[in-house]
């Protein structure tokens, strides 16, 4: 109990054995955990107009599997932890090489969906305005497209950094976190890809 | 124990900044380009927390004056005193302005100057990512307001929004909103939306990285708990908003179907998107209140907050059954009863751990010698409001209820009576509290006091009648109404309780002025309250550091124990 004569004496705290998360970890999973909430809302939106156009087309009439685009992107996946890898163990050109893979087959997959809108835009006329199929559609691969890009914007820019010989190995920390992200477009578009192609169908 | 154990192992290209403006900021006298220069570069949690806090308070001014131009034209019956168009652009501009560019940066503001105060941090944990959220916050104010110049409506250039500050759709679609308002309306709470995330991303990551040794999360001050509950709602309840008008702006660009009605679009989508946002933001609003009161009145009381770990598991419940009770705003528009049920009982859940606050309160006052100072009376005023408003808003939780005053001026009285009542108070007490903090000067008790009795008889003499026209059926957003409905009296009081609440907001700014200005005003020192939480432990204002050497913590009260080493708190914890 408490002594009223002398000071006590408090129990020791070591500062140097005071640990806590990396900031840049809790960052980067707010982001993804704010994006998700993103996401959610137009996955609802896409599954309540399921059905509801009041014209064609429809999806089961022009949408077609994207098999190519959906393995690139799933193998990006795996590619960028290999280049990760590679980073950890100090193999600079194992880590360009399958960081290089990496982008092009997130260049195959954008490829894969322009390719996908040019086919229904100009030969089955969908358009975002054409019916609640078209908008939702739209929108929701299109938000997924567009985070895609963004990766991809930063996956070259890591690239770049290090095909112009600077040195990656102090940056082991930025590229999880990028690859964190890559992962995170990787996840929504199973989701994307299920409710799009499997269940909208 | 030195600074170099600090958590943040890593020195930041900001620090090199805050050393190249250092001349500047401790200079007294600034010329107009150097202020400008350090405005425009910080990133100091401090100065972009005080940047925030002027932001918001001058849109309040801009919004209350608003607010008081509508219950001018209401002050009589047949009232003339705007049109009809200017009177839907008044409110819907008062609403925006209080929710998005007030009240969120407000809190930002708080949490932004206190947090790392509070847990013996130098700075929050994104530094730069800070600063672009206080400017992308002020650059979506900014497109608000531009709508009265360049948002041309019908009527040519110059009006701005005017579909309420929920925009409900289809009004909002294309068909029914021409011209530009109802764009700038959408974009600039998209981009003051951004800045919010910037921030609670920024709080999230602070708290977790950022505290000192010894502060464990079961000893953080409660301010910073209800902040970082706080923070996951916008994370969460945040982004259902932005999709939502980033579906509304492809219905009015690319002609996509949202909210279309005419093609097969469902009128109640966008409610449902707006209040999954929409209701949890009344508690984003609320929580840094809570933690002011929370850190307010055990000051005040002489006492430790009762029951620490019951608020702290309150304000988690709260935060999770908010995010399941927004169709309460939607009763009226037909759901099926299994719905009414489920939110019905959902909103009644949310009455018990905010009753649990409510009682925590007054246990920390109970037994306590009591402080009636200006912040301690703006505490036990919100205790009185809020406690009618959570009433209020379980009887408008009732969906019969809600039947009978649904869009009634009823409402309009509970939802002030909480973010009025209870929120602008609270914000008050925060003021009178932390200002000698942030500026080493005090505020005058005199004017405080006056600024916190006109403040309470206006305020209550604007809402209490609002209940009563509301149970006698004035619908809100009405612009005017005719004579013998029973009205007149009531109306004609709530105008008059404004014109108090005018004179207390000046009195306010009056005081903050003469505070600054005058050379003779009262110094405050470093620790004018005899507190007990480490933003105290630093000199007032701090300096550009925060802490000379970075604290070590032993218990939720470290300077109680520095000054009772003979009785700290830590034998007890």
């Amino acid at each position: 109990m408490a002594s009223v004569s002398s000071a006590l004496v408090p129990p020791v705290i070591d500062p140097a054995q005071w640990k806590l998360p990396d900031r840049g970890i809790i960052g980067i999973a707010c982001l993804i955990i704010t994006e998700s909430a993103l996401f959610s809302i137009f996955v609802v939106g896409y599954i309540f107009y399921i059905g509801k156009s009041l014209n064609g087309p429809y999806p089961k009439d022009v949408l077609h599997f994207p098999v190519l685009g959906t393995i690139a992107l799933l193998s990006s996946s795996v590619t960028i932890v290999i280049a990760e890898r590679a980073l950890e163990h100090g193999r600079r050109a194992l880590f360009q090489l399958w960081w290089i893979v990496t982008i092009l087959l997130g260049a195959f997959f954008l490829g894969s969906t322009a390719m996908e809108w040019h086919q229904l835009i100009v030969n089955e006329h969908l358009t975002i305005s054409t019916n609640l199929f078209g908008t939702t559609f739209y929108s929701l691969v299109g938000l997924h497209a567009s985070h895609v890009i963004v990766g991809l914007l930063f996956l070259l820019l890591v690239g770049a950094v290090t095909l112009f010989g600077f040195p990656i190995e102090t940056q082991k920390r930025r590229v999880m976190f990028l690859s964190w992200y890559w992962h995170f477009v990787d996840v929504v578009w199973i989701i994307v890809f299920t409710v799009v192609y499997i269940v909208g169908r | 124990m030195g600074s170099t154990d600090y958590p943040l192992d890593r020195q930041d290209a900001h620090q090199d900044v805050h050393q190249a403006i250092r001349p500047y900021v401790h200079s007294d006298k600034l010329s107009f380009s150097d202020a400008l220069y350090v405005i425009v570069t910080t990133v100091d949690h401090k100065k972009l927390g005080l940047m925030y806090i002027v932001a918001s308070l001058i849109f309040l001014v801009i919004a209350g004056l608003m607010a008081s131009v509508m219950r001018l034209q209401l002050a009589f019956p047949n009232g003339h005193v705007v049109s009809p168009a200017t009177f839907n652009r008044l409110f819907t501009m008062h609403g925006t302005t209080m929710v998005f560019l007030v009240g969120m940066p407000l809190l930002a503001g708080f949490a932004n100057y206190l947090i790392p105060l509070m847990i013996g941090a130098r700075d929050m944990a994104f530094p730069r990512l800070n600063a672009f959220g206080f400017w992308i916050f002020l650059f979506g104010g900014f497109l608000l307001y531009f709508s009265y110049v360049g948002g041309g409506g019908l009527q040519g250039a110059g009006s701005a929004p005017d579909v309420g500050w929920f925009a409900y759709s289809p009004l909002t679609e294309r068909a029914f909103s021409r011209g530009l308002s109802t764009d700038y309306w959408t974009l600039g709470v998209l981009c003051s939306g951004i800045g919010s995330l910037a921030s609670a991303l920024n709080v999230i990551a602070t708290v977790a990285s950022m505290r000192c040794p010894g502060m464990t999360l079961s000893r953080m001050p409660m301010f910073v708990w209800l902040m970082l509950v706080d923070s996951w709602l916008i994370l969460i309840a945040l982004p259902p908003l932005s999709a939502a008008q980033i579906m509304l702006m492809l219905d009015r660009y690319l002609g996509a179907h949202f909210f279309d009605t005419q093609n097969g679009g469902s009128a109640i989508l966008w409610q449902h998107f707006f209040w999954i946002f929409g209701h949890p933001e009344v508690y984003i609003l609320i929580f840094p209140a809570f933690g002011i009161l929370s850190e307010v009145i055990p000051i005040f009381s002489r006492k430790p907050i009762f029951g620490r770990p019951a608020m702290v598991a309150a304000a988690v419940a709260i935060g999770f059954i908010s995010l399941s009770v927004w169709a309460h705003h939607m009763f009226a528009v037909g759901l099926d009863s299994a719905s009414n049920i489920f939110f019905a009982a959902a909103t009644m859940m949310v009455g018990v751990p905010t009753g649990i606050k409510i009682f925590n309160w007054l246990a920390t006052m109970y037994g306590g010698k009591l402080i009636f100072r200006t912040p301690m009376l703006f505490c036990i005023a919100f205790l009185f409001q809020f406690l009618i408003a959570g009433l209020t808003g379980i009887m408008l939780g009732v969906t019969p209820f809600d039947w009978q005053l649904h869009d009634s001026y009823f409402v309009v009285a509970h939802f002030h009576f909480t973010l009025v009542g209870g929120f602008v108070f609270a914000i008050f007490a925060g003021m009178y509290y932390w200002f000698p903090k942030a500026s080493g000067r005090m505020l005058s008790e005199t004017l405080g006091k006056w600024h916190f009795w006109l403040m309470t008889v206006g305020f209550n003499l604007t809402f209490i009648p609002l209940h009563f026209v509301g149970m006698m059926g004035m619908p809100r957003r009405i612009y005017t109404y005719p004579y013998g409905r029973g009205w007149e009296l009531w109306n004609f009081v709530a105008s008059v309780g404004v014109v108090l609440q005018l004179a207390a907001v000046a009195i306010f700014v009056w005081n903050i002025l003469q505070s600054l200005g005058r050379s003779d005003s009262e110094r405050s020192g470093d620790d004018p309250w005899n507190a007990w939480t480490l933003e105290w432990a630093t000199h007032s204002p701090p300096p550009e550091y925060n802490f000379e050497k970075i604290p070590v913590v032993y218990s939720s009260r470290p300077l109680w124990d520095l000054k009772h080493p003979e009785d700290p708190d830590w034998e007890f914890e």
